[in-house]
C-alpha cells in the first residue's frame, strides 16, 4: 500500500508548476484579465509546447494516455497560479472520447483541435437553456460555456444526457467576476454533430474533480500568500503573524485544506482504478473543495487586511477562482445531491 | 499510488480475520465489567501470543516480538474494527508508559512494568496536569523533595483517568524548585497504594467521572522511580505526549461512527418520513462525508509516510484538531436529527442509541479540550506547520 504521489508524479507537477512560475505570473494574468490577447496566445502556447493539451488523450492518437490522477496534479497549478487554460475542457473531453471514440481525440496533443466544453446543462438547465439533438442535429443554447480562445470543436452535452462533438455554433460572451478566464453563450442552429456518445456519469464527475483540483490549488497560494504577508507585516511593533488572532486563521486554513488534498488524491486514484466509489469520491471531492476554498478565500483576504480588498495586491484573482469554481458545473449543494443520489440516500 | 495490499498483506489479513472470527467467543463482553475481570485477561493474552497486539514489543519483556510494520498494524485495528470483535486493553499504561519505557527506561524497570502491564495485570494513570498546568504543563508545581533514598510529594494532579483502578502512576513533580520552569521537573513513578494519596472521581458533564482528582500529602516513594534522568522529566513528558496525540482522532472510528449515523438516519422517521429523506438533513450528512473521506485519505497519506519513515508534516500535525471536530459535529447532527428524542438521555422509553450521541457530543467536546486544547493545536500547526512566530513572552513588570 502507498498513498503518496510517485516521482513521475511529482516531476511532472514540478514542470508545470516551473513553467508557470515563470510564464504565468501575476502581471501576466493581469493582461489577460485586461484582455491582452498576445500575453493570453503566449501561455497559451508555452503550456501546449509543455505538452499538457494530450495528457488524458491515449497514446495511440498522439496523447500521454495519462491517468486523471495526472490531470489533477496539472490542474492545481494552474489553480495555484490562476492561469487560465483550455486543460480541463481538452481533458474532460478526451476521457470520453478516449471510451470508443478515440479518432476524434487525435489532433488534441498537437494543439491542432482545442476543445470547449458546454455541460453546464447537465445539472442547471435555465432561462430556457439546453441542446437537443435530432437525428445528429443539434438545437439550442448553452449557457457559462467554457471555450477558450482558438476553440475548434465544442463537447457539448445534451438535454438527454448525450454528449456530442460540435464543429460550428455561435458565441456571445458572459462576463463573470472571473476576467482572466472566458466563458460564453453557445448557440447551435441545427448543426450536426461530428461524433454523439451515450450518457456517462463519469464525465460530469471527471469535470466536477478537475475544477476541485483547480480550488485546491488556488486556494494553497491564497494560503501561502496569507502566511508570507503575515510573516512580513508589522502592527504594534511586531509581525502580525506572532498575534494567535491571526496565527490561528492561518493555522485553519491548513489544517482544513491539507487533508482536502488527500481527498482529491484520493477521489482521482478511485477514478483511475474504477473503484465502486470513484463517483462518489469525485462528487464529494468537489463540494468539499468548494467549502473549504471558500473558507480560504474570505481567510486570507481577512489576514491581508485592507490590502486583501484592493485591486494592487491582486490577491482578489484568486478569490474571483475559487469562487467561479464553486459553482460550475453545479454548486455544493446540487453536487452533495448527486453524491447522496449515487449512494442510494435517496427515497425510491 | 497503490491501494490494494499485495498478495503477502492479502494472507496476512485473512489470517487475522480467521483467527478473530474462530476466537471470538474467548473475547469478553460489555457484561465482563472490571478491567482485570479473568476474560479480559484471558483475552489480552490470546491476542499477545497471536501477534494482534504488543505485537513488536520485544519477547523478553513479554511482547511478541514482530519486527516493526506499520501497515500489519494497520491491517490488525482494521479487522478488529470490520468484525466488531473486542479489542486489545489500551490506556495510558499500554499505550503510553510503554513506548517512553522502551526509549528511556533503566532495564530494571523495562523488566520490572512492561510485562505485567501488556497483560493488563499492572493498570497504571497519568499525572501531568494540575489545577495550574493546564496547556501551560511545565508549570507543575507538585513538590518532590528528597529524603535519604525518597522523595516525599506534597501537591495534587487532575484529569487523571482510571486512577481508581490503577496500581501505578507515571507522574510529572517538581524536583529543583529553583530551575527554570522546564529544567526542575522529574518523571517518577511509583505505587498507587502508597499512603498519602486520596483520590476523588471527578464527575463531568457527561454525568460520569471519567476522570479524577489525586492529591499527596507526604507521600514516600523510592528515587529509584525516576524515568532517565532527575530533573530531565519535561523531555520524558515530551516523548510521552507524543504517543498521546497519536491517539486522538483516528480517522477509522470516525469514518464507523459517520455510518452509523447514516443507519440511524435511515431507520429513523419523522412525521412519518425517513431522516435522510430530509434535504437539510441529508444535505449537512454530506457536507460532513466530504469531510470523513478527506480525513481517511488524509490518515493514509500519514500512515504511507510513517511506512517510509517520513515526516507527515502538515498532514500529521492537524490530525488531532480536524479529528476531533469531526467527531463531535457527527454527533451533533444526529442529535439534530433526533430533534426532541435527541436530548432523552440516561434510561427510559423512547431513548435512542443508548443516548451515546449525546454522551459523545458532550465526551468529544472534553477531547477537543484535552490532550492538547483546539487553540495550542492551531499554535503546533503554525508553528511548526507553517513556521509562523511564537507569540513574544510578555515583558517582566
Amino acid at each position: 500500500m502507498e498513498f503518496a504521489l510517485s516521482e513521475d508524479q511529482r516531476m511532472l507537477q514540478d514542470s508545470i508548476s516551473g513553467f508557470l512560475k515563470d510564464n504565468a505570473s501575476l502581471d501576466t494574468i493581469r493582461k489577460i484579465a485586461d484582455g491582452d490577447a498576445d500575453a493570453k496566445a503566449g501561455l497559451d502556447t508555452g503550456l501546449a509546447e509543455m505538452g499538457i493539451m494530450g495528457l488524458a488523450v491515449p497514446e495511440a492518437v498522439g496523447g500521454s494516455g495519462l491517468g486523471l490522477l495526472e490531470a489533477c496534479l496539472v490542474q492545481e497549478v494552474l489553480g495555484y497560479t490562476v492561469a487560465p487554460s483550455g486543460f480541463l475542457a481538452a481533458t474532460v473531453a478526451a476521457n470520453l472520447l478516449a471510451k470508443g471514440q478515440e479518432s476524434i481525440a487525435s489532433g488534441i496533443a498537437d494543439g491542432e483541435k482545442v476543445f470547449g466544453l458546454a455541460l453546464t446543462e447537465l445539472s442547471s438547465r435555465r432561462d430556457g437553456a439546453g441542446v437537443t439533438a435530432d437525428n445528429g442535429r443539434l438545437s439550442g443554447t448553452s449557457l457559462l460555456a467554457d471555450v477558450p480562445t482558438g476553440a475548434t470543436h465544442v463537447f457539448v452535452a445534451d438535454t438527454s444526457g448525450s454528449f456530442h462533438v460540435a464543429g460550428e455554433w455561435s458565441a456571445k460572451p458572459m462576463r463573470t467576476i472571473d476576467r482572466t478566464r472566458t466563458f460564453q453563450e453557445l448557440s447551435f442552429d441545427g448543426v450536426t454533430a461530428e461524433a454523439s456518445l451515450q450518457p456517462d456519469a463519469s464525465t460530469l464527475a471527471v469535470a466536477r474533480l478537475l475544477v476541485a483540483a483547480d480550488t485546491l490549488g488556488a486556494a494553497q497560494a491564497m494560503i501561502d500568500q496569507a502566511v508570507e504577508y503575515a510573516k512580513e507585516r508589522k502592527q504594534f511593533g511586531r509581525v502580525i503573524g506572532s498575534f494567535q488572532a491571526v496565527k490561528h486563521l492561518c493555522a485553519e486554513m491548513a489544517a482544513k485544506l491539507e487533508p482536502a488534498r488527500a481527498l482529491v488524491w484520493h477521489a482521482a486514484y478511485a477514478m483511475d482504478t474504477n473503484d465502486p466509489e470513484a463517483l462518489v469520491m469525485a462528487n464529494l471531492a468537489k463540494a468539499h473543495l468548494a467549502e473549504v476554498g471558500t473558507f480560504v478565500a474570505k481567510t486570507a483576504t481577512e489576514v491581508h487586511g485592507g490590502m486583501g480588498f484592493t485591486d494592487l495586491l491582486g490577491l482578489h484573482y484568486w478569490f474571483k477562482r475559487i469562487g467561479v469554481n464553486r459553482q460550475l458545473f453545479g454548486s455544493p449543494e446540487q453536487v452533495r445531491q448527486t453524491a447522496a443520489e449515487l449512494q442510494g440516500f435517496l427515497a425510491a | 499510488m497503490e491501494l490494494d495490499l499485495s498478495p503477502e498483506y492479502e494472507a496476512f489479513r485473512q489470517d487475522v480475520n480467521r483467527i478473530l472470527t474462530e476466537n471470538s467467543h474467548l473475547a469478553p463482553g460489555p457484561e465482563d465489567r472490571g478491567m482485570k475481570h479473568p476474560k479480559r485477561l484471558a483475552w489480552q493474552k490470546f491476542l499477545i501470543e497471536n501477534g494482534l497486539t504488543a505485537r513488536t514489543i520485544p519477547k523478553e519483556y513479554g511482547g511478541y516480538g514482530a519486527a516493526p510494520d506499520l501497515l500489519k498494524s494497520r491491517i490488525i485495528a482494521e479487522e478488529f474494527a470490520r468484525t466488531g470483535i473486542a479489542r486489545p486493553m489500551g490506556g495510558q499504561g499500554i499505550s503510553m508508559l510503554v513506548p517512553t519505557l522502551l526509549e528511556l527506561g533503566t532495564p530494571e524497570q523495562k523488566e520490572a512494568y512492561i510485562r505485567p502491564t501488556l497483560y493488563g495485570e499492572m493498570i497504571w494513570c497519568q499525572g501531568y496536569s494540575e489545577p495550574g498546568a493546564g496547556s501551560d504543563l511545565a508549570a507543575v508545581r507538585t513538590a518532590a523533595v528528597e529524603d535519604g533514598d525518597d522523595f516525599i510529594i506534597n501537591g495534587q494532579k487532575i484529569w487523571t483517568s482510571t486512577a481508581k483502578q490503577a496500581d501505578m502512576i507515571f507522574c510529572l513533580v517538581r524536583t529543583d524548585p529553583d530551575a527554570k520552569k522546564h529544567e526542575g521537573i522529574s518523571y517518577v513513578l511509583f505505587s498507587m497504594e502508597t499512603p498519602g494519596i486520596e483520590v476523588r472521581p471527578l464527575v463531568d458533564m457527561t454525568e460520569n467521572a471519567n476522570f479524577n482528582e489525586v492529591f499527596f500529602t507526604d507521600v514516600r516513594v523510592p528515587q529509584s522511580g525516576i524515568v532517565f534522568e532527575k530533573n530531565k522529566g519535561w523531555q520524558v513528558a515530551n516523548a510521552t505526549l507524543t504517543h498521546e496525540r497519536g491517539m486522538l482522532g483516528d480517522p477509522n472510528a470516525t469514518k464507523a461512527r459517520f455510518l452509523e449515523l447514516v443507519e440511524l438516519m435511515k431507520a429513523e422517521t419523522l412525521n412519518g418520513e425517513r431522516l435522510i429523506d430530509n434535504p437539510l438533513l441529508r444535505d449537512r450528512l454530506l457536507k460532513l462525508q466530504g469531510e470523513v473521506y478527506a480525513m481517511q485519505a488524509n490518515g493514509l497519506r500519514v500512515t504511507t509516510a510513517s511506512l517510509k519513515r517520513e515526516s507527515a508534516g502538515l498532514a500529521g500535525l492537524i490530525i488531532k484538531l480536524q479529528g476531533c471536530e469531526l467527531n463531535h459535529q457527527i454527533a451533533g447532527l444526529a442529535i439534530d436529527a433526533l430533534g426532541e428524542l435527541g436530548i432523552l438521555y440516561g434510561e427510559g422509553d423512547h431513548l435512542r442509541s443508548d443516548g451515546s450521541w449525546q454522551w459523545r457530543y458532550m465526551y468529544d467536546l472534553g477531547l477537543i479540550i484535552g490532550g492538547g486544547t483546539a487553540q495550542i493545536q492551531k499554535n503546533i500547526i503554525s508553528e511548526r506547520g507553517l513556521g509562523m512566530p511564537r507569540e513574544p513572552k510578555p515583558a517582566k513588570v
